[in-house]
């Protein structure tokens, strides 16, 4: 499995606290009828930014707070930086978690509860105010240290809780999902600082998110979860280009599903041959849908073609067609500008432009994309 | 008193926005051990001194003189001298409290919703005037302001548990108009062609059903059980009978209809907790789009 | 603005603007007709109110004031203030403090071992049970306990067989603390349920923070469990307080006026038991018990505020 790790940001002098190393090894957790974790396992280097993606009820979520200690496997371990975890209660394990909402004490001023922390490490009120202060500062907020949670909006609440993770300086960082309950305006910016952040200080961090935009953005690498157990783990620029899985190629993305013949290691797409991409070809049998993103399409207007635009949907930069080809529909990218000239109903001949097609078993009833 | 309690009891009982969580729990497994035992001593400790003297009251209730099971003090009360017209007075004063609070509090209450939402919070005051004009002080005023042909009827008492049940019955309407959402159910129906009356008739009070219910039921366990004012104004209520009847042969019989009294409150409470609970936690989880 | 100015000046536009026209022509009958009917529609209600509620208690507070012969004077409440009603009042605080505060913080421990139960059958229960008896009236309540705790109540045979009899060691139900006893039966009911909703806004996130910041369970309620709470407890121990001090019915069926509460005097004077000459004394007592319960709200508003917006 490749790593890759971006360079943190050259902004400062380099961290000394490097984080730890997790190893999340074949972990199960069942919930009455449910696996919420099915032989769940990940490796994560140090200092690497790991977001958790998928669905709800995907286990992203039982996984980190499994990592976390607030859950207890039914079997398999959490091992950090070589130390197998699985018995030591959450209160000990040294990680900062930021939570989904209102995980701020409500007693207690910004600076207060940033320091938490430090007073359960017995640090002096001195060396509390200070170290809070300083981290405030870090998330911008110093001016809000006396405010109280019901005083500050959702987006200083979740950057004080920022704070108070990484005032004790954890060996990992947790993330469940904190900007789900923000605006979107700031949700974007949190999640520069977020990054920003993580990467100065070098923590191991895992994000827990149903958002792919956030975490193709600020991970080093992407764990797609599905019915707990993981899809494909990868840096988020092959994870995008090249799926593995038909569920991340339709979670992570946009794709269109076009019945095609296999034959051998090729299959025939709107009139012409590609090469299938999945390794393992030898394992797929009988019918096959070809998994095609929106641009790796191109449209040509052509009065005889068999396929018409039934949908038209402008997003700015690009406008989405729909195409309708017999009983498959295929999702095209257009530029605008070109498209501001194909009406509904004009006929057009689609062409595959990429290099190889993703391949994936049929689905016996896959319903025609509706935007 | 008791309708001080009850009419706290019912506030935060009958509070819509009150929370149905379970509070944070510990984690790890031998925590939850410790706690499971605390707890099952305190819950058994609770139990022993609220149950057994519900049920010494009871056995004796169902007891006769010589100390036998029996219901002769139950069968012997209705017909011990004063009762009937004890619980024909009780009667008449709670039907009369019940007809003037809701003639009262239902339009009010109606009108503030749709009309006047600022009142609401001048009518959360009032909601708490019974705690600090407890029925004592209120009969004590009375008595020296009232003019003589009200002082000299019974049904004095009946405006005045008008005022005493106000609070809670004002509560019991707003939950129930706030979970119905009135304004667009008023505007929806006067759009489709309803006037006021047919809206009051089809749409408003259907649904607070619920509401009127519990206020009425309330209402009776607050006139049945009420003492203090009953006593200091020489009418001779149910409570008031309980208190002054003294059968030197029997005192079963003081006690059996004590029990009685406290039996059917119970059921009564217990009937309208359970149906007033289910209807508003329905409600509630239509409106967050649980359901 | 210019474009606003442009268009009402064109006649030929039909124009929004002549709504801002209309609003600055209403009669003055129009707006007192607005203004009418609010005060139409909410008048049986204040009326009611003013008579039932306002007319008793102007009376009772001005009484309080007046000699027998009808001129204004202090004396009525520099006499209750001293003697038997200064002890009536204290025993009326010191009954009602008693009655507030143990079953106030044992109301949460139920209502905690309650909240923290995993049977939702249990906790519904409960919840049903606090309900009904937190509403247990005082006569009714009186002869239970006369029955189960009396000299020769149920309870009290039973405990005599095991040599446990509570009466010979000092208790007795017909005094100051035997009525504190039975107002527990109503009053830590009153606590669970007002004390519950606000155990059920401690939210879990809070207890894994802390957790996760290391903090001991210990820590957690000491640091943020406590603090959080008190706001809601120590209202639910003034609401208490409020029904123990303004409480009647139980005390006096239970004693039969002998104990000196302050409600008990005033029923007494009302009775005829008391000297007649001294009726102003029973409205110059209620002043004092307004005054007492008056101060009990505020503080109850000023705390109920506190803790709703820590426990939103």
């Amino acid at each position: 499995m490749t790593q890759t790790q971006e360079q943190p940001l050259t902004s400062g002098a380099p961290s000394t606290s490097a984080g730890a190393t997790v190893q999340l090894d074949q972990l199960v957790r069942t919930y009455g009828q449910v696996r919420a974790l099915d032989g769940f396992s990940l490796q994560i280097a140090a200092g690497e930014f790991v977001a958790l993606l998928g669905p709800s009820g995907c286990g992203k979520t039982t996984a980190l707070r499994t990592l976390a200690g607030f859950e207890r496997p039914d079997s398999g371990r959490v091992i950090v930086d070589g130390v197998d975890l699985s018995n030591v209660s959450a209160q000990k394990r040294d990680m900062g978690m930021v939570f989904q909402s209102y995980s701020l004490f409500p007693n207690m001023n910004a600076l207060n509860n940033v320091a938490f922390g430090l007073r359960m490490r017995k640090q002096s009120g001195h060396q509390r105010r200070q170290k809070a202060g300083e981290l405030l500062d870090l998330v911008g907020l110093s001016d809000q240290a006396s405010k109280y949670p019901h005083q500050m909006s959702g987006g200083q609440q979740q950057r004080v809780a920022l704070a108070r993770a990484l005032a004790i300086e954890p060996r990992v960082l947790l993330l469940d999902e904190p900007l789900s309950a923000l605006d979107a305006k700031v949700r974007a910016e949190l999640r520069d600082q977020i990054r920003s952040l993580q990467q100065r200080l070098a923590i191991t961090t895992v994000f827990v998110t149903h958002d792919q935009e956030e975490a193709l953005s600020m991970a080093d690498r992407v764990c797609v979860m599905s019915r707990g157990r993981i899809e494909q783990v990868d840096v988020p620029s092959v994870l995008y280009a090249r799926p593995t899985t038909a569920f991340v190629a339709q979670f992570v993305g946009v794709s269109s599903r076009v019945p095609v013949v296999l034959a051998g290691q090729e299959i025939e797409l709107f009139g012409q041959k590609f090469p299938v991409r999945t390794g393992d070809v030898s394992a797929l049998s009988g019918p096959v849908d070809a998994l095609i993103r929106p641009e790796e399409v191109a449209v040509e207007v052509d009065p005889a073609a068999s396929g018409f635009v039934t949908h038209k949907s402008f997003f700015g930069a690009t406008t989405r067609l729909i195409v309708q080809l017999g009983d498959v529909a295929v999702r095209v990218d257009v530029r605008s500008d070109i498209a501001a000239d194909i009406e509904l109903g004009t006929r057009v001949r689609p062409a595959f432009v990429a290099r190889d097609v993703l391949v994936a078993p049929r689905l016996a009833d896959a319903a025609p994309p509706s935007e | 008193m008791a309708s001080v309690n009850q009419e706290i009891a019912f506030l935060e009982l009958a509070d819509p926005h009150s929370k149905e969580g379970v509070p944070a729990r510990a984690s790890g497994p031998r925590r939850r051990w410790r706690i499971r035992w605390w707890r099952g001593a305190v819950l058994l400790l609770a139990g022993l001194y609220f149950l057994l003297p519900l049920f010494a009251g009871l056995k004796f209730a169902l007891e006769n003189i010589a100390g036998k099971f029996s219901f002769q003090a139950l069968q012997n009360l209705p017909s011990s001298p004063g009762f009937s017209s004890a619980f024909w007075l009780s009667f008449r004063l709670a039907l009369v409290t019940v007809v003037i609070s809701s003639a009262l509090m239902i339009p009010t209450a109606i009108y503030v919703h749709l009309k006047l939402p600022r009142m609401r919070r001048a009518m959360d005051v009032v909601t708490v005037l019974p705690i600090v004009i407890p029925p004592i002080i209120l009969i004590l005023g009375v008595e020296g302001s009232a003019p003589l042909t009200l002082k000299s009827s019974p049904y004095l008492l009946s405006l005045l548990y008008v005022i005493l049940a106000m609070p809670f019955v004002y509560r019991s309407l707003d939950a129930g108009l706030s979970a119905i959402d009135l304004k667009t159910l008023t505007e929806a129906s006067r759009s489709l062609g309803g006037n006021w009356f047919r809206t009051m008739r089809s749409v408003i009070l259907p649904n607070l059903r619920a509401s009127l219910l519990s206020a009425t039921v309330l209402t009776l366990a607050l006139v049945f059980g009420e003492y203090t004012m009953a006593s200091l104004d020489n009418w001779t209520t149910i409570p008031v009978w309980i208190v002054q009847f003294n059968d030197a042969t029997d005192g079963h019989i003081q006690v059996a209809a004590s029990m009685m009294g406290l039996v059917g409150t119970w059921v009564l409470l217990t009937a309208l907790i359970f149906t007033f609970d289910r209807s508003q936690s329905r409600r509630a989880q239509r409106k967050t789009g649980l359901l | 603005m210019s474009n606003v100015d442009a268009v009402t000046s064109d006649p030929g536009t039909s124009v929004p603007g002549s709504e801002a026209g209309a609003t600055n022509t209403t009669s003055p009958l129009k707006r007192m007709f607005r203004f009418a009917t609010p005060t139409l529609a909410m008048s049986p209600f204040v009326i009611y109110t003013i008579l039932g509620l306002g007319i008793p208690v102007v009376f009772v507070i001005k009484n309080a004031f007046l000699s027998n012969a009808g001129h204004f004077t202090g004396s009525n409440l520099s006499l209750v203030a001293q003697g038997i009603y200064r002890v009536g009042f204290e025993n009326s605080i010191r009954l009602a403090l008693i009655t507030s505060i143990i079953p106030g913080i044992l109301g949460v421990f139920l209502a905690y071992a309650i909240q923290t139960s995993r049977s939702s059958v249990l906790r519904r229960l409960v919840a049903t049970a606090s309900g009904v008896l937190a509403n247990f009236g005082g006569v009714n309540l009186t002869f239970m306990f006369i029955a189960s705790l009396g000299t020769t109540g149920l309870l009290t045979v039973w405990l005599n067989y095991i040599k446990l009899n509570p009466w010979h060691y000092g208790f007795n139900l017909y005094s100051f603390y035997g009525v504190a006893f039975v107002y527990m039966y109503f009053q830590i009911p009153l606590m669970v349920l007002v004390i519950t909703p606000a155990l059920g806004g401690l939210r879990q996130s809070w207890r894994e923070a802390a957790e996760n910041m290391g903090a001991s369970s210990w820590s957690y309620w000491r640091h943020v469990g406590v603090p959080v709470l008190m706001p809601s407890v120590l209202g639910g121990m003034l609401l208490l307080f409020g029904s123990a001090f303004a409480a009647y019915a139980t005390a006096q069926s239970l004693t039969t006026g002998i104990i000196a509460l302050s409600p008990i005097q005033i029923g007494n004077i009302l009775n005829g038991n008391v000297i007649s000459g001294e009726t102003n004394i029973a409205y110059a007592i209620a002043f004092g018990m307004l005054i007492v319960l008056t101060i009990t709200m505020i503080l109850y508003t000023l705390v109920r505020r506190r803790s709703s917006k820590w426990l939103q």
